[in-house]
């Protein structure tokens, strides 16, 4: 199936998790990543049960804390 | 009130677009701004918008100029080490343009003070570097309905989001709580290319200027990111969250309140 993670069309396995799709990506601090499909926010309680489907738009929202 | 010879050939540049003129100018000179933080991200905030004419800016920082500070906070030079820096920061804004009143609050923001503090300006900018200080001023501006400009830096990497009251999520609808303390890196620890605050510092200038002339749109509803390794700048459509602790249909924080703060002293 063709998902579109963080702006890239790429090929992924079918029946990709979220949780599954963090790890693939290499997540940087995995357990603070927001995490959006098709606009909406995925609760981060159920990245492992949530299955990704074809045409699906991932987006990761990280922590960014510096600024002085 | 009618502009001098000076003023118009000061804001020339300005008055010439057809977004601003004289109007547009005015207004920047009518408006109060708040900056929180005067490093990284407040340095180029506050030199680009007193450059520009805004007649009050105000800025709160508690630190004094580091030598490690100036890699990038470049509203301050090397004579300044161990001044205020709110202080560094005024005499370098009006420097600039002797016409902007600068408002100095050598304090950090807490519960106690910031609502008092950003009640006086009609726009904030987030410049500081940890979590706490930017849920608290996120939560302050939703709870006071006062736009404001959130930013990070880390790295390589910056982003930045613009919050107006009723126009769109609100910090805390996309990131919920401070992550727990150091498990995020900050830039003490992680390090920061200087340019980083220079570029996403004046994007927060740059929304500001927007939003008082009231011209073009807004990063309400995004997140706009930046990789300076890849050159690749990203908005980021930001879900519409209903259950938001602070700006929700329900919410569960009525007032300010301070996480417990995390030394970090740049
Ligand atoms: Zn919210």
């Amino acid at each position: 199936m063709k998902l579109t993670v963080a702006g890239n069309a790429k090929e992924y396995a079918n029946g990709l998790t979220v949780a599954q799709l963090i790890e693939l990506e290499k997540v940087e601090t995995p357990q603070y990543v927001t995490v959006s499909i098709n606009d909406e926010f995925v609760e981060s309680g159920v990245f492992a049960n949530t299955s990704l489907k074809d045409g699906d738009n991932v987006e990761f929202l990280y922590f960014m804390g510096g600024g002085r | 009130m009618a502009f001098s010879n000076e003023q118009l050939e000061r804001y020339s540049r300005h008055i010439i677009l057809q977004e601003v003129g004289v109007k547009g100018q005015k207004k920047l000179m009518d408006a109060k701004v708040l900056i929180i933080g005067a490093g990284g991200l407040g340095a180029p905030a506050a030199l680009y918008l007193a450059a520009a004419g805004v007649g009050t800016i105000g800025i709160a920082d508690a630190d004094e100029v580091d030598l490690s500070n100036l890699q990038r906070q470049v509203i301050h030079s090397t004579p300044d080490v161990g001044k205020a820096k709110v202080l560094s920061a005024k005499e370098s804004m009006n420097a600039i343009n002797p016409e902007v009143t600068v408002n100095v609050y050598r304090e950090f923001v807490n519960a106690s003070n910031i609502t008092d503090l950003i009640a006086g300006y009609d726009f904030v900018i987030d410049g500081t570097d940890n979590f706490p200080a930017k849920f608290l001023i996120n939560d302050a501006c939703v709870l006071s309905k006062k736009p404001f400009s959130h930013a990070g830096i880390i790295r390589f990497k910056g982003q930045l989001m613009t919050y107006v009251p009723g126009q769109g999520p609100c910090y805390r609808c996309v990131f919920r709580e401070p992550p727990p303390p150091e498990a995020v890196p900050t830039c003490r620890q992680a390090g920061v290319i200087g340019a980083i605050g220079g570029i996403i510092g004046s994007l927060q200038a740059m929304e500001t200027v927007k939003y008082i002339i009231g011209k073009g749109d807004l990063l309400t509803g995004y997140l706009l990111t930046y990789d300076a390794l890849k050159m690749d700048f990203r908005k980021i459509k930001l879900p519409d969250v209903k259950n938001c602790a602070v700006c929700g249909e329900n919410p569960s924080i009525l007032q300010p309140f301070d996480y417990e703060q995390v030394a970090c002293k740049l």
